[in-house]
């Protein structure tokens, strides 16, 4: 690890004053940005502690109903919120299914959107990546593309985007909350994380100085509550990315779904929301082959890259999948195993 | 650039000075502490060797950079026993031989603990290994390590019932 300055801030002006500065990088749990700074990946030339600002670490119900979660959040403390149990389940089953638990309890929210992938050939210092070093070619393409994302590609990069919550969140219109040198805004999860094309090096929305505050789930979306899951095949049962993933989330009138959401994780360069295959499913019955047409539809575009193309048939069933156990129902009882295909 | 926190480690206040923000929790323990129970496996949050406690929450103490503790409460395996009594933990790694090589042992029991603390189910095997799946074992000590937090388990309650 190179050295590096450590600051840590007491406001929020502060902390975005620090961290506009040139080679400037916020801490918040760690476990990603200390990970790639010991893998010489990430060599901030100062930190920007945000362990010291105070709020950020609250979830809150506000008065039009949206829950408000905010940037500092454990992913283990968003996981076990009796909130989140009751009105947006999939999100605490998404969170639940990813790294480990030593891990949730560091690991913040923000820094959950923050993430970034865990192609090989962007934490190996000896290969071409295009995310890594812009312009110097990526070596994952005539790789081992086991891992290379199949829907959001471009000639620059194949990486996929490796996080299990923001999947749930994009499927339950999440918004970020973001504080920066020129002010507040905010932007929809969905339109947070870029394609890679020709700038892979830009993954975020985020300018620099912005922050994340906090990111909103909407009342509206609580509608999805009884009938949502997230469903994630991978290669081993706990504590591993996914291989493919998908958030599923139905609403019925009269036996028949009036509205759908489809994201996709692990296959994707972001997280993958999958509007054409939520359409088809408006005014259909929950069957069989309603799913199988909605999971054709979501992975219609999909391109294999090497030899992965088992990724797009894998991906297609657990979409399937998902939404088969999204109509029976979000359990009373959180899974043993969240997210798994066995014993789902 | 150098700095000083103040943590309590094993219910010892301490203050310490930081001469580099890149010192990690688990660095400081071992190397300038003396309190090598805590283990660095693959010092990168993917083998859980490494794990303490810190204001209740077991974490990697690899990837938590010692200059973000001030303030913070830590225990490590060496301030789980009570003068020579083993933790009921402890003690049911010894009676299950849910160990081989040791390498991981401070690390698995650190998290077991957590686990029950966090109301973890030891009566669902399944929600055990999930439980613990952070932490690794290469000598595949796990059957042990499984039947272990059902033991520790069952003696914790039953203190608790009789409390």
């Amino acid at each position: 690890m190179i050295a590096f300055d450590f600051v840590t801030p007491r406001t929020l002006a502060e902390a975005v004053a620090a961290g506009a500065q040139e080679g400037a990088a916020f801490l918040a749990g760690g476990t990603n940005l200390v990970d790639m700074m010991k893998a010489g990946v990430s060599r901030p030339a100062r930190l920007v502690h945000l362990g010291r600002l105070e709020g950020l670490d609250k979830i809150e119900t506000l008065p039009d109903g949206a829950l408000r979660i905010g940037a500092l959040v454990r992913n283990a403390d968003l996981a076990k919120d009796a909130r989140i149990a009751m009105s947006f389940p999939m999100v605490a089953e998404a969170t639940l299914s990813g790294a480990s638990a030593q891990l949730r309890n560091a690991a913040t929210l923000g820094g959950n959107l923050m993430q970034r992938t865990r192609c090989p050939y962007f934490f190996d210092l000896a290969s071409a990546c295009n995310k890594r070093a812009p312009g110097q070619g990526c070596d994952a393409q005539g790789g081992e593309t086991r891992g290379a994302a199949v829907l959001g590609a471009s000639s620059q990069c194949v990486a996929t985007h490796a996080s299990d919550l923001c999947a749930a969140l994009v499927a339950l219109d999440a918004v970020v909350e973001i504080v920066g040198p020129a002010g507040r805004r905010e932007v929809a999860l969905e339109a947070f994380h870029r394609l890679p094309g020709s700038t892979p090096e830009r993954e975020t929305d985020l300018k620099p100085g912005e922050l994340i505050l906090a990111v909103r789930l909407p009342a509206a979306a609580s509608a999805f509550a009884g009938h949502q899951r997230y469903l994630k095949a991978r290669d081993r049962a706990s504590y591993a990315f996914a291989l493919a993933s998908a958030a599923a989330a139905l609403r019925f009138e009269n036996g028949r779904i009036v509205e759908a959401r489809i994201v996709l994780g692990g296959v994707a360069t972001k997280p993958w929301r999958a509007r054409d295959a939520e359409s088809a499913l408006h005014g259909a019955e929950p069957t069989p082959d309603s799913f199988a047409k909605a999971a054709d539809l979501a992975l219609r575009d999909a391109r294999p890259v090497g030899d992965n193309a088992f990724k797009i048939e894998l991906a297609r069933r657990v979409v399937a999948r998902a939404l088969k156990l999204a109509a029976a129902g979000t359990p009373r009882v959180p899974a043993a195993l969240p997210a798994s295909p066995f014993g789902a | 650039m150098s700095f000083a926190i103040s943590a309590t480690i094993n219910g010892v206040k301490r203050d310490i000075a930081l001469s580099d923000p890149r010192e990690t929790l688990l660095d400081l323990l071992r190397e300038r502490l003396g309190l090598t129970g805590a283990k660095k496996g693959c010092d990168r949050g993917q083998c859980g060797a490494c794990t303490v406690i810190v204001d209740g929450r077991r974490v990697d103490s690899c990837l938590v950079l010692a200059a973000t503790l001030d303030g913070a409460d830590i225990l490590t395996i060496e301030g789980l026993a009570r003068s020579e009594a083993l933790h009921p933990m402890q003690a049911a790694f010894v009676a299950n031989d849910a160990l081989q090589c040791g390498f991981c042992t401070p690390g698995q029991i650190m998290s077991a603990v957590a686990f029950l603390q966090e109301g973890g189910d030891w009566r669902d095997v399944e929600r055990i290994k999930e439980g613990l799946s952070g932490n690794l074992c290469r000598c595949g000590a796990y059957a042990g390590i499984v039947e272990a937090v059902q033991q520790a388990g069952r003696e914790l309650d039953s203190r608790k019932d009789a409390a």
